[in-house]
């Protein structure tokens, strides 16, 4: 391991870590790195732990809403001619269950779990560009608030969570509903790009000393290639977006076949992001559960680099899929045929990921906690929806069964199997450790099975509903087609599936009244967030770690190897090389400021201004640069000066 | 063992398909596309199943046996050579499996493509369909302007004729299902496209549209009849007619409310001075041959039809049609002379 | 509470560093990625378009004259990019700051000639896809020209009136390797709108 020493460094007398006893770096570090109190000073917080908490606090209460949504759909659909939406209504609600669900709950659920845990996982203090960071949270809240709003006007989105062009044009998309939905992506899609750049950054530059690639949490491998995959996907919906909005406001016509647009162009770009998306979603899911699997089994995790490759395969397979999404428009068939066959190619990465799982868990010796039975449904559910999605691979299949209630049921199982199961038992395992308390294990038990038995019965439902030829997206059915006593049992397992939710809140509740007292590590895992406090300090490590493992805390079964050397005086992190994880540089963190909320007002109102004209980006560009100015305008010296500028001359 | 939840599968679908109107492609397959993707479906299931069966059977298995005893919190374990050794045959072994499995359901899957592709030369029908927000446009075009017509919403074929389906949308997208014939193929404005089937026994089926379209999307459906070649003629013929000339005063009557009226600006009836077209609502020449009024959104009988009439959003709420008051003496005579035109 | 144990001492690491082991400079060059698909996206769109049209371009060719002069412009730029570039890397204070005070006369020059440029498209972007599309694609080049443009010159600001330390010239360097980009994605979009048709000769 080499390193680089410096003559000029200008700060040799600044008071390091090396000086001090526990006890007092603990204060020393707690009063460098504390955030401002009260009210204000939330709104200032640049602190990760603080806006990954939000992100998921945020994502639960869409989740909330928009599963109340979805049982109004299914009391709507539980008899046939039922007359509780009018199909104005059922329209939005069903957009706005989709919408919600994918944009506002989905990823900006996966991304507050990976800001929260993988600087704590690889033994750092910050996400890399902190300020960034908050504003990516606020641009978030705004998108999600402006929707929701709009909604409650009448004027939700009304098109499909995929909007389909021209339903959702100029023509025949009245109103704003479907500029709302655009300009929503936008909102998300920042958020999302900013917080996929601060994941790169921390996790190749941020790592402690010694965590080579090869040591990484699998958690963090998942979270390095998902935010690859977003950098790569979401500008093609940016720009599908950015077309929509344009169309339907200053007239272009690029999904116009009247004067040389294509509507079939809304399609490619937007499933050419919406795949990807999907596995976004997917592959953070499987990272954490392979943290629960790995703990809970009691072993390091088998395959380790099978998995690795297995996500890298799937993040860059995942790219080359997304025409089966459009197997029934009617493209040329040698087009058709190579993307069924990479959409069935896809599972067998998800294959290695899952065998790896068992060999992990047959050769461990388990423990059946809480999150253990989620992995069960995990394996029950999104096993399901993956073979579902095989007979979907293929063309002739996928000509039948497309656009019928089968597709709700396998999107269900993969996304309630392969993504809602592993947050859920990734909830029950890092609890302690974001909230200092437990839950209840009786009542866990008791979300778990509702669940379980609520989404199989409902989902198989639907497929069954969907190979009778039910159609998707219909507001009512006619007695006569006999889809009665199905629809009615989905309806059932979906309020099954409320109800568990309901049982989780009541355990949140109980626990949330007790004190904080959870230790450290209760279950006894292996990764470097456990060597924290519950929850961990806001300086989250006393001594940055020093990594010669991949499971530190099974392998160092006492005191962490740590270096020492940064100052304790302001904030300073420790930046490392990123292969190898070679100490390069010390760099200060920023401190909490205000400048990134208001920046991020001064661009959520730019963003919904515009759905009603285009002056609106010239009026906002100003003050939103000021405020950028503001924000990144450099205020302290913090590297030796340039011989050139003396002492005096500089502020 | 495992046959228990095969035929609990096999049950389930055959009580999910069968007890509704439209058993699927799985069940009731009509002609040779739907035939070929049943064949496949049933692979895929099976197929589906036991996998399903096999990996979380195993998986509880695994957890089971290894769970630690007595309550106790295993300290965390070294992985030992051998077992690792072991471990890497079995895994390697079951993802070359599953390989094995996907390539033997892609290679089936591209047989029966092949198969289908190779079904759809020589249609001897030809019918453009169009898609309307949310109804069926059917035009049968013939030799020469006279044999020439257009429907709605009811689609005849002749047994044992390739059929091809010209589509066209002159709005939003839709997309043409016939479950039990044919896979389904979405229909775009700006973009031709075409569906090629063939029905092997004569019968009646149900098909809809299969992309969200709007308001209606939900009723927007197909009804496909097809005949013996003989009673397709007949059909054919009679559809080519203009309309029946009205007999009483008062089917003459409603025929002149019928013309001069709200109705006859967008609807056509052949025969008649109605200055509608065929493009702008669903073509009533024969209306009364139809078994459904509004794209199967209610039976075709003089009650229902009155009701549309007054007000199609009572039956059909966000439909492009406006509702219709006239006087009661009008509105008998309307209804008179369209129960006419069989 | 046993001693610590302490691995290595990092006290003497620098506070400063340019190149891939400053994380700004990862940082840039994934916002560069970002925008670069941005700009790949909508070349590939305007190639689609062209496919799904018989004759193309649906109208008008845009003028040749002013965006071959920005190009040049664009071109020539480089230079100055170039020695600003070492400049900052060897920590030039004085230099450096005529650089970014050229750099920023040169961006409101290429500003004034995209003005130009947009008076003599010959077509609007509501006349058609076509119009649209090269609308699209020289409306999100412009949007980057704005943004280093005014980023140049805050950091000609900052590297006069400071406060100034090492870190800066990192800064300068990424504000430079963006100007390469907004070149670069230029001539992309400057071959697909004015070569590839005359290239391609598609007939009307």
């Amino acid at each position: 391991m080499t390193e680089r020493h410096w003559e000029q460094v200008y700060d040799e007398n600044a008071p390091r870590d090396t000086a001090f006893e526990e006890l007092a770096l603990h204060e020393k570090l707690t009063e460098t790195w504390s955030q401002p109190k009260g009210f204000l000073g939330w709104l200032m917080s640049v602190d990760h732990k603080s806006i990954g908490r939000r992100y998921i606090v945020t994502a639960f209460c869409h989740l909330l809403m928009a599963g109340m949504l979805a049982m109004v759909i299914r009391v709507q659909l539980a008899y046939p001619d039922l007359q509780v939406l009018d199909p104005d209504l059922y329209n939005q609600f069903f957009t706005m269950h989709g919408t919600v669900m994918m944009f506002l709950f989905a990823v900006p659920m996966v991304e507050g779990v990976m800001i929260y845990l993988v600087p704590l996982m690889i033994g750092t203090r910050i996400i890399a560009f902190p300020r960034l960071n908050a504003f990516s949270y606020w641009v978030y809240l705004a998108g999600g608030i402006m929707v929701w709003v709009a909604f409650f006007i009448n004027s939700g989105p009304d098109a499909g969570w995929f909007s389909y062009v021209p339903l959702a044009g100029p023509e025949f998309g009245a109103g704003k509903r479907s500029d709302i939905y655009a300009q929503m992506i936008t909102f998300t899609e920042v958020a999302a790009l900013a917080v996929a750049v601060e994941i790169i950054v921390t996790v190749m530059k941020f790592r402690a000393p010694g965590m080579t690639l090869d040591r990484m949490p699998i958690l963090v491998w998942a979270s390095l290639i998902t935010a690859f995959m977003i950098v790569f996907s979401m500008p093609a919906v940016v720009v599908s977006s950015t077309f929509l909005i344009l169309d339907r406001l200053i007239g272009t016509h690029f999904y116009n076949p009247a004067e040389g647009g294509d509507v079939l162009l809304w399609q490619h770009l937007y499933w050419y992001f919406a795949h990807p998306e999907v596995y976004i979603i997917f592959l953070p899911s499987l990272g954490l559960a392979s943290q629960v699997v790995e703990t809970f089994s009691r072993r390091p995790m088998f395959g380790y680099r099978a998995i690795v490759l297995a996500l890298i395969g799937q993040g860059f397979l995942s790219f080359g899929l997304w025409v089966h999404h459009m197997f029934a428009t009617g493209l040329p068939r040698l087009g058709n045929s190579f993307f069924a066959a990479s959409s069935m190619a896809i599972a067998i990465p998800s294959g290695i990921v899952i065998f790896c799982w068992m060999a992990t868990i047959g050769t461990g010796r388990v423990r059946l906690g809480v999150p253990m039975l989620w992995i069960i449904s995990f394996f029950v559910l999104f096993i399901l929806g993956g073979l579902s999605g095989v007979m979907l691979a293929s063309v002739p299949i996928d000509l039948q069964i497309t656009d019928t209630y089968v597709l709700p049921s396998h999107i269900h199982y993969v996304l309630m199997g392969g993504a809602v199961c592993p947050l859920i038992a990734a909830a029950w395992f890092w609890f302690s450790k974001l909230t200092g308390r437990s839950l209840q294990t009786s009542l866990g038990v008791l979300q778990w099975a509702l669940f379980l038995v609520g989404a199989f019965v409902s989902f198989g439902a639907m497929f069954l509903l969907g190979i009778s030829g039910m159609t998707r997206r219909v507001y009512t059915y006619p007695h006569n087609m006999q889809w009665d006593t199905l629809n009615l049992v989905a309806s059932l397992g979906a309020w099954a599936i409320g109800l568990s939710f309901l049982v989780l809140l009541l355990n949140i509740a109980l626990s949330l009244r007790s004190r904080a007292s959870a230790p450290n590590n209760p279950f006894d895992a292996p990764t470097l967030e456990w060597s924290t406090s519950s929850p961990p300090a806001i300086y989250n490590f006393a001594r940055i770690p020093f990594v010669q493992s991949r499971d530190p805390l099974w392998d160092e079964r006492g005191e962490l190897p740590v270096v020492s050397g940064l100052r304790v005086d302001t904030r300073e992190i420790l930046v490392t090389s990123a292969v190898t994880a070679d100490p390069e540089m010390r760099e200060h963190a920023p401190d909490p400021t205000l400048w990134p909320l208001i920046a991020a007002i001064v661009t959520s109102v730019i963003l919904v201004a515009s759905i009603y004209t285009p002056q609106a980006l010239v009026w906002g560009a100003p003050p939103l640069a000021i405020a950028l100015v503001a924000w990144l305008y450099p205020k302290h010296i913090l590297a030796p000066r340039p011989e050139a500028v003396p002492e005096e001359e500089t502020i | 063992m495992r046959k228990w939840p095969a035929a609990g599968l096999l049950g389930t679908i055959a009580l999910g398909c069968g007890c509704s109107r439209n058993p699927s492609v799985l069940l009731d397959p009509a002609g040779p596309h739907a035939q070929a993707t049943g064949w496949l479906f049933w692979l895929f299931i099976a197929v589906a199943t036991v996998v399903w069966v096999i990996v979380v059977g195993l998986l509880l298995v695994l957890m089971l046996r290894s769970r630690a005893r007595g309550g106790v919190v295993a300290p965390p374990a070294h992985p030992v050579v051998s077992t690792e050794g072991r471990l890497r045959l079995i895994v390697g072994g079951s993802v070359f499996a599953t390989f094995l499995i996907l390539t033997g359901l892609i290679v089936a899957s591209f047989t029966v493509d092949r198969d289908l592709i190779a079904l759809d030369r020589q249609p001897s029908l030809d019918v453009e369909l169009t898609g309307h927000q949310w109804w069926w446009e059917l035009r049968y075009p013939g030799a020469t302007p006279g044999e020439t017509f257009t429907t709605a919403n009811e689609l005849h074929v002749p047994v044992g004729e390739t059929i091809r389906l010209r589509l066209r949308s002159v709005d939003v997208i839709h997309s043409v299902w016939l479950p039990n014939i044919a896979g389904k193929r979405d229909v775009l404005p700006g973009v031709d496209r075409e569906l090629v089937f063939r029905v092997d026994k004569a019968g009646t089926w149900h098909g809809r549209c299969a992309e969200f379209c709007g308001l209606q999307h939900a009723f927007m459906g197909l009804t496909l009849i097809a005949d013996d070649p003989q009673a397709f003629k007949a059909w054919q013929e009679a559809q080519r007619a203009p309309a029946r000339e009205p007999q009483t005063d008062e089917e003459r009557f409603g025929r002149d409310v019928f013309v001069s009226g709200p109705c006859g600006l967008c609807h056509v009836i052949r025969g008649t001075d109605a200055a509608g077209h065929s493009s702008s609502a669903p073509d009533l020449t024969h209306l009364k041959s139809r078994t459904t009024i509004g794209a199967g959104a209610a039976p075709n009988t003089k009650g229902y039809l009155g009701g549309w009439i007054v007000d199609p959003h009572a039956i059909k709420p966000g439909v492009h049609m406006p509702t219709n008051l006239q006087s009661p003496r009008e509105f008998q005579a309307l209804l008179s002379y369209l129960e006419t035109l069989q | 509470m046993s001693a610590p144990r302490i691995i290595r001492d990092v006290s003497r690491l620098p506070t400063y560093s340019s190149g891939p082991s400053n994380p700004m400079w990862w940082g840039t060059l994934a916002f560069v990625t970002i925008e670069g698909l941005g700009f790949v996206f909508g070349i590939a769109v305007y190639l689609y378009l062209q496919t799904h049209n018989r004759s193309w371009p649906l109208g008008p060719q845009p003028d040749l004259l002013w965006p071959s002069i920005l190009t040049a412009v664009f071109l020539l730029s480089e230079i100055p990019n170039w020695w600003l570039k070492k400049r900052s890397s060897h920590h030039d204070l004085f230099w450096v700051r005529i650089g970014l005070a050229g750099m920023s006369l040169i961006g409101l020059a290429v500003i004034a000639l995209r003005g130009f440029e947009l008076t003599t498209l010959n077509i609007r972007w509501d006349s058609n896809a076509y119009g649209s599309i090269v609308w699209f694609l020289i409306g999100i080049h412009t949007t980057h020209v704005l943004t280093d443009v005014f980023e140049t010159i805050v950091m000609a600001v900052l590297m006069f009136v400071g406060p100034v330390d090492m870190r800066r010239f990192a800064e300068v360097n990424d504000n430079q390797d963006y100007w390469d980009f907004v070149v670069l994605s230029w001539l992309a979009i400057y071959i697909t709108i004015h070569w590839l048709p005359r290239w391609l000769e598609v007939a009307p």
